[in-house]
Formats: structure tokens, C-alpha cells, sequence
């Protein structure tokens, strides 16, 4: 018989204050700047000067984050460390070819080079933790982090491990964001403010962060929510996505009216919002629903704030005005749904129950 | 070779992003590697690039590198003997 998956710990550095506070109280939706910088933990409470002077801010703020979720689980040790990314370490790999190009391929320097592969936080993670069991990086675009998650719940399902360390992690770095403003796919500064749930603009605001989990075979006094399922499918046109959530929650022996709340992850980009704005006000039309992407910013891995912010739900039954979509609410938050996608490819569902 | 001495320690703070450490923390003759300064191996080769690049000085014993990377006074010392930039 299958093992159940479990989240008994959660850990999550972000744009917002999302450390040394209970739930997004202080939570503040920021509509005029198109690029949205991490609040910085002190990074000293938890990496040691010697070990952090080489480490650029995503694997930090991963570090931060994993030692979050370990202390909020109460544990010591993992069996597996699972990460997704889905631009990795980019501020070194910035450094890295920014040094090559500027000495002519000459004089190139070690640290740079080291610290810019996309599995380095889940590598930082290991050594700090004298972890060495598996340890795996995903790097699929926006599905990164349900690929880390899917492959998390797989290991605990067939009994490869109790407890998995699992996170999505991104970083912004200038250069690449001068590459992201120029091709636009960050919105342009003179149509702020920006209203993520109205914009008719295409872009989006850009963000960035860490999030870990800590996931268990065992449900625990302090257990955020069951992780029931889940799905990731390439491409789907709007029209099919009402179809394939349908299916996703019959296979779960569950209907539209079991949902108690769905997370979407409206990103303001006019061209692909419709996606949300669809089951928004057809299929989800009697379901509290939540957003989170006009506090977290958009990146490849938001989707793990989104399910940082859903198991706070589940465990403390309270959801923070400041993420609600409309007014609708139920007596208990017992199923959350998760849909993301990213330019209308990497759709990802994630159902979690209580 | 004052001024010299001065601008390694600078070189090397920035370098080796040594957040914690300012220039009169780093005496002369202080070792740079073990129980002085505690580089390490990443350390070194980032050293023998500031030869190469900033002083035109490739090494190529490197066990040359345990001498010359003794203290700021010996990596000064060497530097002003050998530089061709």
C-alpha cells in the first residue's frame, strides 16, 4: 500500500516578510515597482561568515529557508534533499560569463564557476546538513518546483524515504533582468500601478524567493496538510483546462464542490491570465478564491509560495484578506487546489487536503 | 612597497568577499592561510589569478605558491621583484 505524503514543516524567504512572522500580517502589495527584491533573513543566525563569502543570495536565502522548515518540523536530518530551479544560480553564472568575456577568456576564477550550477543549493544544503542520500535538482521552467515535489511524493509513496527536504528556489540577477525588460516579459514602469487581477497589459512583475518542505509518511501533531496529489501537463489550451481539472479531482474521488479554495497564479500578463480569469468566474465561480502572485512576483518557482501560503490555510483555517481573489468563504478549508502556468505551458495541479 | 602592501590587502578583501574583515585587521606578516586569515584551497587560486591578471606573474611551480602566499609581506615582496605589469 502507498505511503501518504505529509508536510510537517515549512520554511519560505519571499518579498514579503514571510520569516519571524505568524501569516502574511505583514504582508504589503507593492503596484508600482516591475521587479520585486527578497527581504532578507540575517543571514549570519544560520550560515557562518566563512561559509556564506562565497554564496550568492538564492543559495543563502535556500539554506535559510530549508534550515526554516527542518526547525518548524522539529527535525535534524532528511533523507533526501529535492530541489527545482528553474534559472538557477544566476547571479554567479552572471559573474562567471561576465568574467570570461571581459578577460577575454583569460584569468577566469574558480568561485564564480563553482557556485553557478543549478544544483548548488541543494548541494550547500547537503553539506551543511552532512546530508548524503539523494539529492536531486529539477530544472524545468515553471513546473521546477512541482517536478521536485511530484518526484518528492513519489520517494515517500514507494517507501524510499520518511523524510524528504524539498524547495524551489530562483534568484534575480540585473543582467538577466535587462534581458527578461527588453524581450517584455516584464511590464513596462509607466503602466503602473499595476492591479495583477485587472491588467491589460502583457508582462509581468518579477519576483523571487526560496521555499522549503519538510515531507513525512507520518501525520504529526504539527502537520500542515496531506499532499493528495500531484499533475503536470505541458500544454493545454483555455478551453481544456476546466476538463483536465475535472479529471485530476475524479481521479482523486473529489468534484469542483469539494474545493474548499483554489490558488491561482494570476500573473497579470493580459495574454495568458485568461487561463485563471476563466475557471475564475465559470468553474471556481463558488469557491473562495486566492491569489499570490502580486505579493511573491512571478518566477519559476512562485508556485512553491503558493504552496507555502495554502498549507498555512489548511493548518491555521485562516485565510489573510490580502490574498483573496472574491468574497466567497466556506466554514472549513479542508481540500485546497493549486493551478499554475507560465505563458500558457507548464501547468501544474496540486491538491492539497487537511 | 607600502602602498603595495596596502593595496593587496584591499585586492584581497574584495576578492575573496571577506565581509567581516577590514585592511587593519590584516598585519603584515599574518598568515594568510591556517590560523592567520584561515584561506583555503579556492583562496589560493584566486591568488594566483591576482598574480597573472593584476601583475603579469604566472606561476608555474606551484609549489612557489606555499612561499609567496606566506603573509602580505611575502606575496609584496615577491610581486615587486617579479611584476611585468
Amino acid at each position: 500500500m502507498k505511503k501518504k505524503t505529509y508536510i510537517n514543516g515549512v520554511g519560505c524567504i519571499s518579498t514579503q516578510k514571510t520569516f519571524d512572522t505568524v501569516f502574511l500580517e505583514e504582508a504589503a502589495y507593492n503596484q508600482n515597482d516591475t521587479v520585486l527584491s527578497i527581504i532578507k533573513p540575517d543571514y549570519k543566525d544560520f550560515i557562518s561568515p566563512a561559509s556564506s563569502r562565497r554564496m550568492a543570495k538564492g543559495v543563502k536565502n535556500g539554506i535559510v529557508a530549508s534550515a526554516l522548515a527542518m526547525k518548524d518540523a522539529n527535525t535534524e536530518n532528511v533523507d533526501m534533499i529535492i530541489s527545482g530551479t528553474g534559472m538557477g544560480c544566476i547571479e554567479d553564472s552572471e559573474k562567471f560569463l561576465k568574467n570570461i568575456l571581459d578577460n577575454n577568456e583569460e584569468f577566469l576564477t574558480p568561485t564564480s564557476f563553482i557556485q553557478s550550477t543549478h544544483n548548488t543549493v541543494g548541494a550547500q544544503i547537503a553539506l551543511t546538513l552532512q546530508c548524503k542520500g539523494y539529492n536531486f535538482t529539477y530544472v524545468n521552467g515553471a513546473i521546477s518546483f512541482e517536478s521536485a515535489l511530484l518526484d518528492a511524493k513519489m520517494q515517500i509513496e514507494e517507501d524510499e524515504a520518511n523524510t524528504v527536504l524539498v524547495g524551489g528556489i530562483d534568484e534575480n540577477a540585473d543582467y538577466t533582468l535587462s534581458l527578461f525588460k527588453l524581450a517584455g516579459f516584464i511590464k513596462k514602469e509607466q503602466d503602473q500601478p499595476f492591479n495583477l487581477l485587472t491588467e491589460t497589459s502583457p508582462g509581468v512583475v518579477y519576483g523571487e524567493g526560496a521555499s522549503f518542505f519538510i515531507l513525512e509518511n507520518e501525520k504529526k501533531e504539527n502537520t500542515y496538510a496531506e499532499i493528495l496529489d500531484v499533475e503536470i501537463i505541458n500544454t493545454l489550451e483555455e478551453n481544456e483546462v476546466e476538463t483536465q481539472i475535472v479529471s485530476f479531482l475524479k481521479a482523486n474521488q473529489l468534484q469542483i464542490s469539494d474545493v474548499d479554495a483554489v490558488v491561482l497564479g494570476f500573473n497579470g500578463d493580459a495574454t495568458f491570465d485568461g487561463y485563471y480569469k476563466n475557471l475564475a468566474e465559470n468553474t471556481f465561480a463558488q469557491t473562495p478564491q486566492l491569489y499570490y502572485k502580486h505579493l511573491s512576483g512571478e518566477y519559476n518557482t512562485a508556485s512553491a509560495f503558493a504552496l507555502w501560503m495554502a498549507s498555512k490555510i489548511i493548518k491555521t483555517q485562516e485565510i489573510p484578506e490580502i490574498v483573496k481573489v472574491n468574497q466567497v468563504e466556506k466554514p472549513v478549508y479542508k481540500t485546497i487546489l493549486l493551478y499554475n502556468q507560465y505563458n500558457g505551458k507548464n501547468h501544474s495541479f496540486t491538491l492539497l487536503s487537511k | 612597497m607600502e602602498a603595495l602592501k596596502l593595496e593587496l590587502k584591499n585586492k584581497i578583501i574584495t576578492t575573496l568577499n571577506l565581509e567581516d574583515i577590514a585592511i587593519e585587521d590584516i598585519a603584515d606578516n599574518d598568515p594568510l592561510f591556517g590560523d592567520g586569515l584561515g584561506l583555503d584551497s579556492i583562496d589560493a587560486l584566486e591568488l594566483i589569478v591576482i598574480l597573472d591578471k593584476d601583475y603579469g606573474i604566472k606561476l608555474v611551480d606551484p609549489k612557489e605558491g606555499k612561499v609567496i602566499f606566506q603573509s602580505i609581506e611575502s606575496m609584496a615582496a615577491y610581486i615587486s621583484a617579479n611584476r611585468t605589469k
